[in-house]
């Protein structure tokens, strides 16, 4: 991509990190869609769930985001996608597994055709939230992949 | 605004008042008592409306007939009578002999207005060779050059019909189609169109989706685009100003119009301090509306913003020419509102949505289609969109009167109410410095999010009923696969890039380099017209995202306030 767009950072970031650090979340846009308002709330509902969640606003290329999960030790991402931007995720898995960080739970939330879904699973997205989801569905279902991976090897 | 007089002050008709006070007794004993209800305005809605809440002598200030001022009943005198509404569909995808098919396709289920929506990655600045293949066309059309756009528009009467285009700054679609024009031997002067997203503070406001600069920028770059479109091309709106994307990003419906007043007042500020007549620029001005599913709401919404409207463009601007204070405005149906959940019961809200979209006397339509919160939408739902219009106005006959719901005493009280909340949000943005300054500081954006996580609460907690996903009812299983999904062909990708890279080769290149550096240059100079440049170079073949490029280097990249 020809852009070199800096991952904005959220207010909410803090500059340390401690063994016992609130999961500590990115919830964030790749591609080239701008329609934000559902990944807005989800990140206020991880936010209130006591998350710590650096929200990056839309636009953000796989190499940006892969330099921020690596620069802030990232415990998970939650990529929105409306306008097809998911068809770029399996794209993104590769270059997180590049990066060491395979590990890291990625979650996709939006309109994700029931045809593509299977793609996503297989490219390794965590879970997939489709409109409607509720937000205990997205809460729960996160704090289950956190508690794994930070009781995890 | 002038203060409303209350239409009916107490004491007026005790004789009413107490048969009022009677009926709201007896209806109280008779129903279990209820929370008080509220619409997404924050409006209190009650059980009746009465001569007590509107009454008909108040018609003449608030109402008047059609075509007049305050232009409360339609901004014209026949309204859907002798202008029906344009069914105006958002089509976009694939290549552009995609867009072409897909066009011809629509003429023949009705459709007669044009709108062409380019590709997300036009959208961000970027020429189609410079991105991820993989999002090419998934939403929008590829066209990244005037040859694109002839393609586009291929054997379309394009002078016949009034054309919409998506097109965001540098405004490099209406150049290309403007050039198209030309190579057609028409008159650019004789064409009639909309620069359907030009309002870059409703971009920077609600929807994050569109190329920007940063703001001062951004403000030169459209202002260049009005006036250069009102010199060459006057039957062109250069301005469309928006309402939907805040709308659609959780405004309620009164903070969606007022703040897009704001933007309408802002750019005509703007224009007048550049020396420009409201009259010569007012009458182009366009506005592009969202219609929920609040169905009485969005009617009074429509009704309180033309007379609000007409009465600032009054009192602020001293225009004398009628067509300065017309709100005319194209309304889509409400995204936001549809379900992944038993898809088709999306073809009902849309026909809601649209109902409120007529009543509340549009110009022209886009319906979604049943599949829009599962894909892009496919041929086949188009066209059930395009026939929802088709039928509510044929069959239904929802043109025959002209604004059919006047002097419904619900209505108009409802109207009073809506048009009085719009102006307290026009004030609040007054009241910090004007559109452009609450969008800078963040104020806006912090103001719809704030009611896009109301509604969504409301949701959350069952307090707002979405049939098929909270009302607690078993997901039918009807055993049909999922709704099909478009995506492009990937050989029609290889194709278009094929086509992308022979015009590149073919082009003077020469001739582009000195018409993308006067472009640069014309920044420079603060009497330049900017637009002119963009026009000649896209005419000597720079493409879409030279265009953009250059334009970013010259007034920088704008980053979108974002808030959680």
């Amino acid at each position: 991509m020809a852009t070199s767009n800096t991952p904005r950072q959220g207010p909410l970031m803090s500059s340390s990190v401690t063994a016992t650090h609130p999961p500590r979340v990115v919830i964030t846009k790749i591609g080239f869609d701008g329609h934000d308002r559902g990944s807005r709330i989800v990140a206020r509902y991880l936010r209130d769930a006591g998350m710590e969640v650096i929200y990056t606003g839309p636009w953000q290329t796989i190499e940006g985001l892969v330099g921020l999960a690596v620069q802030e030790d990232v415990d998970l991402i939650g990529i929105s996608s409306l306008a097809a931007d998911h068809l770029i995720v399996p794209k993104l898995m590769d270059a997180l597994r590049e990066a060491g960080l395979g590990h890291v739970p990625v979650l996709l939330g939006g309109v994700i055709p029931a045809q593509e879904v299977a793609m996503m699973q297989e490219a390794g997205v965590a879970a997939i939230f489709h409109p409607g989801a509720t937000r205990e569905d997205i809460v729960s279902t996160i704090e289950g992949l956190l508690s794994n991976e930070m009781a995890g090897p | 605004m002038t203060p409303r007089v209350d239409p009916q002050e107490p004491g007026q008709d005790t004789a009413l008042e107490d048969e009022a006070e009677a009926w709201q007794e007896e209806c109280e004993r008779s129903v279990p008592a209820e929370p008080r209800r509220f619409n997404r305005s924050g409006i209190e809605i009650k059980p009746l409306y009465s001569p007590l809440d509107w009454n008909a002598s108040t018609y003449a200030d608030d109402l008047g007939f059609p075509g007049q001022f305050p232009y409360t009943r339609g901004v014209h005198p026949s309204m859907h009578r002798g202008r029906p509404w344009t069914p105006r569909m958002v089509v976009g995808l694939g290549t552009p002999e995609d867009y072409n098919d897909r066009m011809r396709t629509l003429y023949e289920t009705g459709l007669t207005g044009l709108f062409v929506s380019p590709c997300n990655s036009h959208l961000r600045g970027y020429d189609a060779d410079e991105v991820h293949r993989e999002l090419l066309g998934t939403c929008g059309t590829l066209i990244c050059t005037t040859d694109d756009m002839a393609r586009c528009v291929d054997g379309l009467k394009i002078e016949q019909e009034s054309v919409s285009i998506g097109d965001t700054a540098p405004y490099t679609l209406s150049a290309m189609f403007l050039v198209v024009a030309e190579r057609r031997g028409l008159s650019i002067g004789d064409l009639a169109g909309t620069t359907n997203q030009s309002d870059y503070l409703s971009h920077y406001a609600a929807l994050q989706m569109f190329f920007r600069l940063a703001l001062p920028g951004q403000r030169r770059v459209l202002l260049d685009h009005i006036d250069w479109m009102n010199n060459h091309v006057p039957r062109w709106n250069p301005l469309s100003v928006v309402a939907q994307h805040m709308e659609e990003a959780g405004a309620t419906p009164a903070q969606a119009v007022g703040f897009t007043l704001s933007s309408a007042i802002q750019y005509a500020q703007d224009l007048i301090e550049r020396g420009r007549d409201p009259d010569q620029f007012l009458p182009r001005f366009s506005f592009f509306m969202s219609c929920s599913m609040s169905f009485f709401e969005e009617i009074a919404k429509f009704r309180a913003a033309r007379r609000v409207w007409a009465h600032i463009v009054k009192d602020r601007f001293g225009t004398t020419d009628p067509r300065s204070s017309r709100l005319r405005f194209h309304a889509q149906t409400s995204g936001a509102d549809l379900t992944r959940e038993q898809p088709l019961n999306n073809i009902a809200r849309v026909t809601v949505q649209a109902m409120a979209g007529i009543f509340g006397g549009l110009q022209s339509l886009h319906t979604d289609s049943y599949d829009e919160a599962i894909s892009t939408p496919t041929p086949s739902t188009v066209r059930i969109s395009v026939a929802t219009q088709n039928i509510l106005r044929h069959e239904a006959h929802l043109d025959d009167v002209i604004d059919p719901l006047a002097g419904s005493f619900y209505v108009e009280s409802l109207t009073n109410q809506m048009a009085d909340e719009i102006l307290h949000w026009v004030e609040e943005i007054d009241s910090r410095g004007g559109m452009y300054e609450a969008v800078r500081t963040g104020y806006v954006q912090g103001i719809i999010g704030a009611s896009a996580m109301d509604h969504q609460l409301k949701v959350d907690s069952g307090e707002q009923t979405i049939v098929g996903v909270n009302d607690g009812l078993p997901e039918p299983s009807d055993g049909r696969p999922p709704p099909e999904i478009s995506r492009p062909d990937p050989a029609s990708i290889d194709n278009y890039l094929e086509q992308l890279s022979a015009f590149r080769s073919d082009r003077d290149h020469g001739a582009v380099q000195r018409s993308l550096d006067e472009l640069g240059h014309a920044f420079d100079t603060p009497d330049e017209n900017t637009y002119g440049k963009v026009v000649d170079a896209i005419r000597a073949g720079a493409t879409h995202g030279e265009v953009c490029a250059r334009v970013r280097d010259v007034v920088g990249f704008g980053q979108p306030y974002v808030s959680v």
